[in-house]
């Protein structure tokens, strides 16, 4: 609440004052990129045991930093709530948002944001304890199910459970680690929230084998990084920052032969995205090597899938969808030429 | 001070009267005290005005220029999601605007029990924190301490979660009275009205109506004859008695509709969920323990001579307590006391920690979020919580006025 108030207070300061400078000169001037993120999702952003910040949406920030500043280290984590990150954004208090925020489009024309892509396709599911036996959601009826406040995932729900006509009560709590930590204590009868962070939070509850998913997967979910409307500069590096990672990958450079192929490669799409050739950095604001910068210190797209939230990591999640479009799955990055 | 005003404010002191024969000795305009403060209080307003006037417009331009929606039409809108605990009638399918109205009740609900809770409880502590008997004392005094001095939210947590990990899944309910206690709430049954039952409720506040006839009778009486009436009795048989009278003798019009377990939850019956109890346990304890203080403060403020006056015309020490010293110590309590209502009903704002769907949880929560309207909402839920405060403390004027004493 208080912080809530704090950001409104913010954005009527920052609306009723003048324009704002440009959001790239702010971060080079300051030297260091404001990210806004969760408070703590596993696999897309919690700080590890010694404070450092980790995840899939995490690096998203360390590659733009990467890009903007040539050190993927100089980025400033605001864990925010679902309640208080459009108004973060909108206010300035961060410069990006990468807090696995669902693309829709009442927030990408209402609000005063836009959408810079999709790091991760996701869909809505429900957790239940298996001790209970169900099959489906639609065996829910009558069900009390936690769910995190002011995210889709309470739309959603409602939306689902009304078409079939299955009555529930919703317990909303703030974040995500409360609704689960309450679904955990036993307030609940199953836990809705995006199958990711599902899976990430189950590996926080007392015992995760008693805890299994119902096959339903009922939202479409594309979650990605938001900037404020109005800086078409600083949408395009973070657009485009997304792309080089996604490109990266489909051409087979990584933060491991980055330096070689730089050195070495004659391919013309490598060359034009380690920035010896082609648009470089200029349209960008950037340096030429603002991709390479990425790529070296963050990795491409699979490197940071596969140590975050892939096979080996603790939520041990599939690629699926998340894919390069050319092996199936929609990633699938415009060419940089 | 007011025998120079009385000097000076002749002269000036008709505004209209001036124009007509200005003295010969009329300072000049900005010589003249009054007229000078004048114009500076209507410099400083009009100045106020223009700055409240720009940070507003400003404020427009702005948000309109990047594309921010504004203005209320939202209120229309469906809303589209549950809400857990609502007073009226509410669907996914209601408006924003129910929402708010869901939110304001949850508000008032958990401010209304926490307050008559918190008196009561307070009221008992903070008199037997002054009791002769040793034990008695110290146990209030050790109760005050604790609860006055662990942040509320804490004690928010510990309340919800002792409420939430003791108590049993809804197969293994606790039963009594054909009730039920488990993790999802108390089920208790509901009652539901059928036809004829009107009558029961007109003699309810038939009886109200006649006790109130009833104590002015018998003041009267007591101040003519001396003769007292126990008065207190017979409106509680009177408030009681004729209501059930008429529902025995219109063949009990009502019946009860008993929570059965189905599926995952009981069905039918009212719940009151865990967070409220929580709520409203923690908000109580912890306010009770501040009134406690005030209590004292005011009983320790009637001068002990009354007390001895009162033992020496031979009244009991309970009648000592009731006629004498606390309507002289309500005049010192009720001040302090409505700060302490007003903290109790902005404190609840703290629900939303738990999950309780009051105002902040549900309008500003929620609502705020899937509209985008930050500046709209907050504004709402703030202008709601400035007339709540302000409503709470117009009535404890009124009543602090009332008990003033008055002058025989």
């Amino acid at each position: 609440m208080k912080k809530n108030l704090i950001s409104a207070t913010a954005l009527m300061v920052a609306m009723s004052g003048t324009a704002m400078a440009g959001t790239l000169e702010t971060v080079q001037e300051r030297g260091a990129v404001q990210c806004g993120v969760t408070g703590g999702v596993p696999g897309f952003s919690v700080p590890d045991d010694k404070g450092n910040w980790k995840g899939l949406d995490v690096d998203l920030c360390r590659a733009v930093a990467a890009a903007v500043l040539g050190d993927a280290t100089k980025v400033k984590f605001v864990p925010l709530n679902a309640k208080e990150r459009f108004t973060a954004l909108v206010s300035g208090e961060v410069d990006m948002l990468s807090r696995v925020t669902t693309w829709t489009q009442t927030r990408d024309t209402q609000l005063g944001i836009n959408f810079a892509g999709v790091n991760y396709y996701d869909g809505q599911g429900f957790l239940v304890k298996k001790e209970l036996g169900l099959k489906s959601v639609k065996e829910l009826d009558g069900a009390t199910v936690c769910v995190q406040s002011g995210t889709t995932t309470e739309l959603n729900m409602a939306d689902y459970f009304r078409t079939h006509g299955i009555s529930y009560t919703p317990v909303v709590f703030d974040t995500n680690d409360q609704a689960a930590q309450a679904f955990d204590s036993g307030r609940c009868d199953s836990f809705t929230t995006d199958l990711s962070q599902a899976a990430g939070l189950r590996t926080r509850m007392q015992d995760p084998s008693a805890v299994g998913a119902l096959p339903e997967v009922i939202s479409k979910e594309p979650l990605g990084p938001v900037v404020r409307q109005g800086d078409d500069q600083w949408f395009n590096i973070v657009k485009w920052t997304h792309n080089a990672m996604l490109n990266a990958e489909e051409l087979g450079v990584s933060s491991g032969n980055a330096d070689k192929m730089k050195a070495e490669s004659s391919d013309p799409n490598v060359k034009r995205l380690l920035g010896l050739d082609g648009p470089k950095g200029k349209g960008l604001g950037l340096a030429d090597d603002w991709a390479f910068q990425v790529v070296k210190q963050v990795g491409n797209y699979s490197e940071a899938y596969e140590r975050n939230v892939g096979k080996d990591s603790p939520l041990g999640l599939d690629r699926g969808i998340n894919a390069l479009w050319n092996q199936g799955g929609l990633q699938y990055a415009p060419p940089m030429r | 001070m007011s025998s120079d005003m009385s000097n000076s404010g002749h002269k000036p002191d008709g505004g209209s009267a001036q124009p007509k024969a200005p003295p010969a000795n009329q300072p000049k305009f900005w010589n003249d005290p009054k007229k000078r403060s004048l114009l500076f209080q209507t410099l400083l307003l009009a100045v106020l005005g223009y700055f409240f006037y720009s940070v507003v417009d400003n404020t427009l331009t702005n948000l309109e220029q990047r594309g921010i929606t504004t203005g209320f039409d939202f209120l229309t809108q469906e809303a589209g999601f549950g809400i857990a605990m609502s007073l009226i009638e509410y669907t996914e399918a209601s408006s924003y605007g129910a929402t708010f109205f869901v939110g304001l009740l949850n508000t008032v609900l958990i401010a209304a029990m926490g307050i008559i809770a918190a008196t009561i409880l307070g009221f008992l502590i903070g008199i037997a924190r002054l009791s002769d008997n040793w034990l008695i004392s110290k146990i209030s005094a050790v109760y005050i301490e604790i609860f006055r001095n662990i942040p509320l939210l804490l004690q928010i947590f510990f309340w919800y979660f002792a409420v939430l990990r003791t108590l049993p899944h809804p197969r293994q309910s606790i039963e009594f009275f054909s009730s039920f206690l488990n993790n999802r709430g108390l089920i208790v049954p509901a009652p539901v009205a059928e036809d004829g039952f009107g009558i029961v409720i007109f003699g309810f506040f038939a009886a109200l109506v006649g006790s109130w006839f009833m104590s002015r009778w018998a003041k009267k009486r007591q101040e003519d004859t001396g003769q007292q009436f126990p008065i207190f009795w017979a409106s509680v048989g009177l408030i009681l008695g004729v209501p059930l009278l008429l529902f025995l003798v219109s063949g009990m019009p009502m019946v009860l509709e008993h929570p059965e377990l189905k599926g995952f939850n009981f069905r039918g019956g009212i719940t009151v969920i865990p967070e409220l109890i929580a709520l409203w346990l923690a908000l109580s304890i912890y306010t009770a323990a501040f009134i406690a203080e005030t209590v004292r403060a005011g009983i320790l403020a009637v001068s002990h001579g009354q007390t001895e006056a009162a033992s020496a015309l031979g009244l009991p020490k309970a009648k000592t307590l009731r006629f004498i010293v606390i309507p002289q110590a309500l005049r010192v309590i009720i001040p302090p006391l409505t700060s302490q209502y007003l903290n109790l009903t902005k404190n609840s704002s703290l629900a939303t920690a738990i999950g309780y769907p009051d105002l902040v949880n549900v309008f500003a929560g929620t609502t705020l979020n899937q509209t985008g309207q930050a500046i709209e909402v907050i504004a709402m839920t703030m202008a709601v919580y400035l007339t709540l405060s302000l409503v709470t403390s117009m009535f404890m004027n009124w009543y602090n006025a009332r008990i003033q004493l008055t002058e025989r």
